[in-house]
């Protein structure tokens, strides 16, 4: 089987290239990339798609999804994630514990890959929790997930308050081969907030979660990292003094990277004002002053990635009281266009845009994909730089609805996800 | 007369200071009902005011049904210990619910903040916000502004201190908002950890010891200190803040000689209030809740009974 892509413009998150190429596709990979005007006689293919004037990146890598399969399959399954995902451009994803059992065990992370390989649409990659239960006491059995399947440890959700678990967790993670991802939040700091503490907090009356929340246990990981010199990756960072703790410990070469979503470079806490709910998130929503932070981390590189912190609820989890509402929203085929916003806005470019949405998550979990290039898995998408349309209901594959971003105008849109050469996800056109 | 262009009371936030003066006139020609031997009114007759509280509440809900009854409302009451969530159902459920049975008004009284607003959206019925959550409270803010002119003739540029736990009193948030649209200054106090973060940006200024918010006030309005919020670390113990934040007539000496004192009640007296001041002559506590009535009497006309031009009476 061959495919031919003919006629994009490929972009190279390496060189930062962005050129004209025609890319053939054999067995599943890359096997010929050619130079514009190169092919000069087609070769012969069972496949050729016309890419002309189309944009192909390598297939985007999200290394924060939450799929809810196990137990919560209302909200979403392996399956839907999957296709939402294709259809957001990505063509790996990599989901968190936090389901019904949490993945802390084998069974878990085998059922989690199994079901991956039956859903059509991006590669699943389970992420297994740092403590039993995610109850923050003892280790999983690192050794035993990393060998099933498991590409990283996170107690997402639930942070880690005991210090030394979290210190020997980095320590062993790293003999194993696993990543640690930090939910950096205190939650005695937190307790019962449900927005960012500040000015609109107070004026619209909902309880508040402070920023130091977060920094407070940014630092813990950097001291951690420092004292340990094991890698530390920092999830949904969302304060502007989280991201200078970031940059001075980067500065002083410690092993951490970040990632942040793109509703805390989109958003901020104005957004709350009428109790909408689809706005209610951990992290919060924070300041505008917060959301210029995160764009210069960003743009100096201190962000690695930008994740989607894909969190689908259900209107029964959604249409109640702001209090009572669940925290999170879904994110698989919005943040492609909501990351070209800030490349047309110059904050950050294109091939910049494509190593924090897919290459640097691949290297931070040690995943595939994140390139285009002869030998290697043909995991790309072709997207189309300038259909603009408004984000409607309709469009979302996710079993869940609950998107801040719905009415929104968006620009730039995934045509056809590739998965191993297997066309996962083509929009009707 | 103007008019009052609103299909729901929320919040004080969304009112004009012309609002608040229309509401305040018409609570004026409507006392008068309730000092007559037949107090009762057929404005209203034919419409449905239904009380729905989520939270128990004894004054502010008596006070809605008279209201309702002296325009010859008739009048519901629902009450609902729990969330909709714990019955499986949606808070929008709830209201699609209560719309079928097509009311008037729905007043509502609910411990999370923003409740109404969900009703507000999805009802074609009025809603009035009893309280919600820690937001706002805005007939009670309504109440304490007219006995505050009616007391003092008006409210622009009158000196006001607000004295207690500001940062869990949708009182405190519905006052402030109002007293500023009317042009009085306001000072908040109570002890730091009462005191919520960028509460200036509201439009006050903060002074914690209430000795000295007190000093030159024309009027001093102390909240209720919830019992239970010591165990919250927000303050040592009641006897502490019983000691140094309880408003007595020594404190009292420092504010303006016709100061009056309120207090949106139920009171802990010797804990905010001492009961000399509670019960002295500056005390205008039993007057709001008597305005309370005529206040709710104007919010209900003015919101389902204002459209025909008929008289009030």
């Amino acid at each position: 089987m061959k495919t031919l892509i003919k006629g994009g413009e490929v972009v190279n998150p390496h060189s930062g290239m962005v050129e004209e190429r025609d890319v053939l596709i054999e067995n599943g990979k890359v096997s010929r990339i050619f130079p514009k005007g190169a092919l000069e006689k087609a070769p012969a293919v069972s496949a050729t798609i016309d890419a002309a004037g189309k944009m192909i990146i390598p297939g985007l890598v999200d290394i924060h999804t939450h799929l809810r399969e196990p137990g919560f399959e209302y909200k979403e399954t392996i399956a839907t994630g999957a296709m939402a995902a294709a259809a957001g451009g990505y063509s790996a994803i990599a989901c968190m514990p936090n389901t019904a059992p949490p993945n802390d065990c084998r069974s878990v992370t085998e059922f989690i890959i199994e079901q991956g390989k039956r859903a059509v649409g991006a590669a699943v990659y389970p992420i297994a929790t740092i403590s039993k239960g995610q109850k923050g006491e003892s280790l999983v059995d690192f050794c035993e997930l990393a060998a099933a399947g498991a590409v990283g440890v996170s107690d997402d959700g639930f942070p880690v308050v005991n210090s030394e678990l979290m210190r020997r967790a980095l320590e062993y993670a790293r003999y194993c081969g696993l990543t640690v991802i930090s939910h950096c939040e205190d939650p005695n700091l937190s307790k019962g907030g449900v927005m960012h503490e500040g000015e609109i907090s107070t004026r619209i009356g909902l309880p508040g979660i402070s920023g130091s929340s977060e920094d407070i246990f940014v630092y813990r990981e950097i001291s951690l990292a420092r004292l340990t010199r094991c890698p530390v990756h920092i999830a949904h960072v969302s304060t502007g003094v989280s991201v200078e703790l970031i940059r001075r410990a980067k500065e002083e070469g410690l092993p951490v990277t970040a990632e942040t979503a793109p509703h805390y470079f989109t958003l901020d806490h104005e957004s709350v004002v009428g109790y909408d709910t689809r706005y209610k998130v951990n992290p919060p929503l924070r300041t505008s002053e917060d959301v210029v932070e995160i764009k210069k981390g960003l743009a100096d590189g201190v962000i690695d990635v930008i994740a989607t912190d894909h969190a689908p609820h259900d209107s029964l989890e959604k249409e109640v009281e702001f209090d009572n509402a669940a925290f999170g929203m879904i994110g698989l085929q919005t943040a492609l266009p909501l990351t070209l916003e800030l490349v047309r806005d110059g904050v950050i470019t294109l091939p910049d845009a494509v190593r924090k949405l897919s290459s640097n998550g691949a290297a931070i979990l040690s995943i595939p994909g994140g390139e285009i290039k002869e030998g290697k898995g043909a995991d790309l998408a072709i997207i189309d730089m300038a259909c603009e349309y408004g984000f409607e209901e309709k469009d979302i594959l996710s079993k869940s609805k609950n998107s801040p971003f719905l009415g929104r105008m968006l620009k730039g849109r995934c045509d056809l996800t590739m998965v191993g050469g297997k066309i996962v996800y083509q929009r009707d056109i | 007369m103007g008019t009052f262009e609103h299909k729901d009371l929320l919040g004080m936030g969304a009112l004009s200071a012309a609002d608040i003066g229309l509401i305040l006139d018409t609570a004026d020609s409507l006392k008068s009902i309730s000092l007559r031997d037949i107090k009762k009114a057929p404005t209203l007759r034919g419409k449905s005011v239904v009380n729905f509280f989520y939270e128990p509440s004894t004054r502010t809900k008596s006070s809605f049904e008279i209201a309702a009854k002296r325009l010859s409302a008739d009048t519901f009451s629902l009450s609902a210990s729990t969330s909709s969530m714990v019955k499986g159902e949606t808070l929008l459920d709830t209201a699609r619910n209560l719309q079928a049975m097509n009311p008037d008004v729905i007043v509502l009284r609910h411990s999370s903040s923003g409740a109404p607003y969900v009703f507000a959206k999805a009802l074609r019925a009025s809603v009035i916000n009893a309280g919600d959550g820690i937001n706002e409270h805005p007939t009670q803010a309504l109440l304490d502004l007219y006995t505050i002119r009616e007391k003092k003739g008006g409210i622009k540029g009158l000196k006001i201190a607000i004295i207690g736990d500001i940062a869990h009193s949708r009182v405190a948030r519905s006052d402030i908002i109002g007293l500023l649209k009317m042009g009085a200054t306001v000072t908040v106090s109570g002890p730091p950890t009462l005191i919520p973060e960028g509460i200036e940006a509201m439009g006050v200024s903060v002074i914690n010891d209430p000795a000295l918010a007190v000093k030159g006030c024309d009027v001093v309005m102390l909240l209720r200190v919830q019992l239970e919020r010591q165990s919250k670390l927000l303050f040592p113990s009641i006897r502490e803040y019983g000691t140094f934040f309880c408003l007595d007539e020594n404190m009292l000496k420092g504010a303006k000689r016709d100061v009056i004192v309120m207090h949106p009640g139920p009171l802990n007296r010797g804990v905010e209030i001492s009961n000399g001041v509670a019960d002295g002559p500056y005390s205008v506590i039993l007057d709001q809740v008597a305005n309370g009535v005529a206040v709710r009497m104007a919010v209900l006309y003015l919101l389902i009974g204002g459209a025909k031009s008929e008289n009030v009476d």
